[in-house]
């Protein structure tokens, strides 16, 4: 069972790095793990005796992001109460419920796992997973233990959980679920009883021997039974019609309510002053086949509303104020200028403004694309929206609301969607024309046997608006988009808006940014240089002993170089923001970091040349120079096949970064994409895809930053990774929370499928109504028969879509 | 003939008994998740429910069930 050759990872399924040395034990079986966040979250899973996940999962669990001490903090600020406000209720004596979204569940396993992980905590109430929303409902005391511990042991088993606010949409469409469930079931138990009736009905028709009074009964029943089907299920179908014909448009609804209340007031004339027909079957047939196909539609549009909540996670509009020597925790839209914000290591700068007191580096990449965190000292700006690294720092408000650098990126993006190609648009005219065609066509039919057959006219104009009903034609997209949404979603690639699949289908380009999208997004060693005789391994335990204290990106990487520490005692130990560290230990002074901060004390490396696409860490002991350590962008593990799998389907692949030349030309070399620009800003990235889709490209662009939020707004389909900003997620057409490239191209392949899949279905839409209504306007069908003819002809359309949910 | 009078009123009456459960079933949150009360019968958390000296045997055949896998 444990192949050992075949190394992946137990956990999470990625490949085992080689020399990888994370394993654990389960079930007396010892199993090989990727990394130290699959390692923990197993041994979680293990320690809490929960085993049998591992034998009723159904695939490879996500991999868990390498929480950082900062980021587990984060889950603090959820205990406030002012935060809580939003997402809490507070019952009698401390008793809490909150809606939490749960990020990573994949298959029933994941349910079970978390039910049983979070109700073992004491203090927990109830918890409960809604597999099909991935949505959770926790209870809990809140003398006992807060909101934070419920979410850290989340985290510790893999997941992710944030809070979020019902009310803003969950509500909603829990209430809309269950009315369109209401009226399903009142018109398919209606329907089904009149057609048992109609059945006999249809037989009276031939049978001499029945007498008038019971064919009369029948017709009453019948009626008492469709009138409810009428005026509780259909009552949406009239409201829209109506709501159409206000604003001048021709929508879906028109001939639909005209058919269904035409042929339902003829019915109940028939019924109550007599007469040849009654069609109260074909009513309530019509009426429940279209309710099943817009409760099928409504069900992949909160689907893709779900998904798009999942994006916006309540934290953290709030800073840390100092007013008169104390610190408050305020919500951001209260601060003025002229405040002064304490940010701690890891917070994010809460609005622009500048330093007052303090050195640190601030990490800007998720505005600017600079990969690397840049020193500010006091009087420096600050933006809103980069991260604090290293130490505190004070900062004074000097913007706030519309004027901050986020609000400027937000009004652009604004105007790049505004000016999206919208396909739905169109396809909303075209099914305009098609029901002013079908209702010209139903006005003619009428009038032509008004005046050849008057008795038969009225039955034949009802099978004509029934058999053309563009039910099949609505359906065609909207259910073949559902299925390959439904599919991609399992694999991690979530489609927030319901023109993407076709217009990825049809992209010609694909163009990334670098940092964080190709690349990890972090840092990682790539290269050790020793000196004076010192080993690697030496070094690297040096390093990781001298940096142990240290925060900045760079740091963080060395400080886990080695497995251990140098066994040395620190003396004293002074960091440097934005330079390195100088310790002095067993007497001696030791420095890491920047070259020219290690230079000042080494004196000149001689005979070494600096790489200018990594980024260079100098150690020295003394005037002694010790190693260089060279750290570089991590390129993402599919990323190369993914590019090479493109290009072999046709597509011209692009790279747009706000880096600096060289690192852009070494990743873009690397990866063998010969199309590359490099310190790019969003207005510029933002006119290249113009220029591109002037000449006639479709553009598919994958970013991750704020900085590319306008450009995934202009480009025509866009893809966010799933750690990305929210702005790029909201900005974003789809998005990868699988992290992993390779699904793009599953994306391309599906979305193609797609295209193929609506076209069939398209085609046999339209071939049926030819077919079908030249019949029924001379008369050769029935009303019932339309009926059946329509909803068969969008079975055929649902099941050819359902072939997509097929892997 | 005649019992049809009285039969179909009563089917009648039938669908309108099936139409408030099944709007009382709506009501009461049963379709809110179609899929996960499926699942949920095969997970093994009544571990807590077994007696002791019938935990240890089922153990053993665990493991005479992934040997013989």
């Amino acid at each position: 069972m444990s192949d050992k050759t075949q190394q992946s990872c137990f956990h999470c399924g990625l490949p085992v790095p080689q020399g990888s040395h994370y394993h654990v034990d389960i079930k007396g079986e010892d199993r090989d793990m990727c990394c130290h966040g699959c390692q923990a979250v197993a041994q979680a899973i293990v320690d809490g005796g929960m085993e049998s996940f591992y034998d009723h999962r159904e695939g490879p669990s996500r991999r868990p992001e390498d929480l950082i001490p900062e980021q587990l903090e984060k889950f603090d600020l959820y205990d406030q109460e002012k935060l809580q406000q939003n997402f809490v209720e507070v019952d009698e004596s401390n008793v809490k419920t909150a809606s939490l979204i749960l990020e990573g569940i994949t298959c029933a396993a994941c349910v079970w796992l978390n039910e049983r992980h979070v109700k073992a905590l004491p203090g927990v109430l109830e918890f409960q997973v809604n597999y099909s929303t991935h949505r959770a409902r926790v209870r809990w005391d809140d003398s006992q233990l807060q909101l934070s511990d419920i979410l850290k042991a989340i985290s510790a088993i893999g997941y992710i959980a944030h809070p979020f606010d019902t009310s803003r949409q969950e509500e909603i469409y829990k209430k809309e679920r269950k009315l369109a469930l209401r009226r399903l079931a009142v018109a398919g138990l209606g329907a089904m009883q009149v057609m048992m009736l109609a059945a006999a009905l249809y037989a009276m028709d031939y049978d001499v021997g029945v007498d008038e009074s019971m064919r009369d009964f029948f017709r009453w029943i019948s009626m008492f039974l469709a009138t409810p089907v009428i005026f509780y299920s259909a009552k949406s179908f009239f409201v829209t019609a109506w709501r159409d014909i206000k604003s001048r448009q021709l929508g879906m609804d028109v001939p639909v309510a005209l058919a269904i209340g035409s042929a339902y007031s003829a019915s109940v004339y028939t019924t109550i002053f007599g007469g040849p027909d009654v069609y109260f079957d074909s009513v309530c047939m019509f009426a429940f086949f279209l309710l099943s196909s817009r409760f099928l539609e409504m069900g992949a549009r909160h689907r893709a509303g779900q998904a798009a909540e999942e994006l916006i996670r309540l934290l953290p509009a709030v800073a840390t104020r100092i007013r008169e020597s104390n610190e408050d925790i305020v919500a951001v839209d209260e601060l003025s200028p002229g405040d002064v914000l304490l940010v701690k290591p890891g917070e994010t700068v809460p609005i622009d403004g500048h330093v007052l007191e303090g050195v640190s580096s601030v990490d800007e990449s998720l505005l600017t694309g600079e990969s690397m965190p840049c020193v500010k000292n006091a009087g420096d700006e600050l933006t809103g929206g980069s991260v604090n690294v290293e130490s505190p720092l004070t900062m004074q408000v000097d913007r706030v609301g519309e004027d901050t650098v986020v609000s400027g990126i937000v009004r652009l993006l604004d105007r790049a969607q505004t000016e999206k190609p919208s396909i739905a648009r169109l396809a909303d005219r075209v099914a305009a024309w098609f029901v002013f065609a079908i209702l010209l066509i139903a006005a003619v039919v009428a009038y032509w046997w008004w005046q050849h057959d008057p008795a038969h006219a009225f039955a034949i104009t009802l099978s004509v608006l029934v058999v053309t009903c563009p039910c099949a034609l609505s359906l065609a997209t909207p259910v073949a988009i559902t299925a390959a949404t439904g599919s991609l979603t399992k694999t991690g690639l979530v489609t927030t808006r319901g023109h993407a699949l076709e217009t990825l289908a049809k992209a010609t380009h694909f163009v990334f940014d670098k940092t964080g999208t190709l690349t990890q997004g972090r840092l990682h060693l790539a290269d050790v240089k020793t000196f004076n005789g010192m080993s690697k391994e030496q070094v690297l335990q040096l390093a990781t002993l001298l940096e142990s204290r240290s925060e900045h990106p760079v740091a963080m990487v060395l400080n886990k170089a080695a497995e251990k520490q140098a066994a040395m005692a620190i003396d004293s130990l002074i960091s440097a923001p934005g330079k390195g560290v100088e310790a002095v230990i067993e007497g001696e002074v030791y420095r890491i970091g920047n070259l020219p901060f290690v230079t000042e004390l080494a004196g000149e490396l001689e005979g070494f040349e600096i790489h200018k696409t990594v980024t260079s860490v100098g150690m020295c002991r003394g005037n002694q120079w010790l190693a260089v350590f060279e750290l570089e962008d991590e390129i993402r593990q599919q990323a190369a096949d993914v590019i090479n799998e493109l290009k072999r389907s046709g597509i011209t692949v692009a790279l747009l970064s706000g880096d600096a030349k060289e690192a852009v030309s070494n990743t873009a070399e690397k990866l063998g994409i010969s199309e590359y620009l490099y310190a790019q800003s969003p207005q510029q990235k933002l006119e290249y895809i113009r220029k591109l889709q002037v000449d006639g490209g479709v553009v598919a662009m994958v970013g991750d930053g704020v900085n590319d939020a306008p450009v995934l707004s202009g480009a025509n389909v866009s893809f966010a990774m799933g750690s990305g900003t929210q702005l790029a997620h909201a900005s974003a057409d789809m998005v990868l929370l699988s992290e992993q490239l390779d699904h793009l191209v599953t994306g391309v392949t599906m979305a193609r499928k797609t295209l193929t899949i609506i076209k069939q279905n398209l085609g046999w839409a339209i071939v049926y109504n030819l077919l079908a209504l030249p019949l029924a306007a001379s008369g050769m069908i029935a009303p019932w028969m339309a009926a059946l003819g329509m909803s068969s002809s969008s079975l055929v359309v649902v099941v050819n879509a359902l072939r997509l949910r097929k892997k | 003939m005649s019992t049809l009078y009285l039969l179909i009123p009563l089917a009648a009456i039938l669908v309108i008994i099936a139409i408030a459960l099944f709007l009382w079933s709506i009501k009461s949150g049963q379709f809110e998740d179609m899929e996960g009360p499926g699942f949920r019968i095969l997970m093994d958390d009544d571990e807590d429910l077994i007696p002791d000296d019938a935990k240890v045997k089922k153990k053993d055949s665990d493991k005479k069930d992934t040997e013989g896998n």
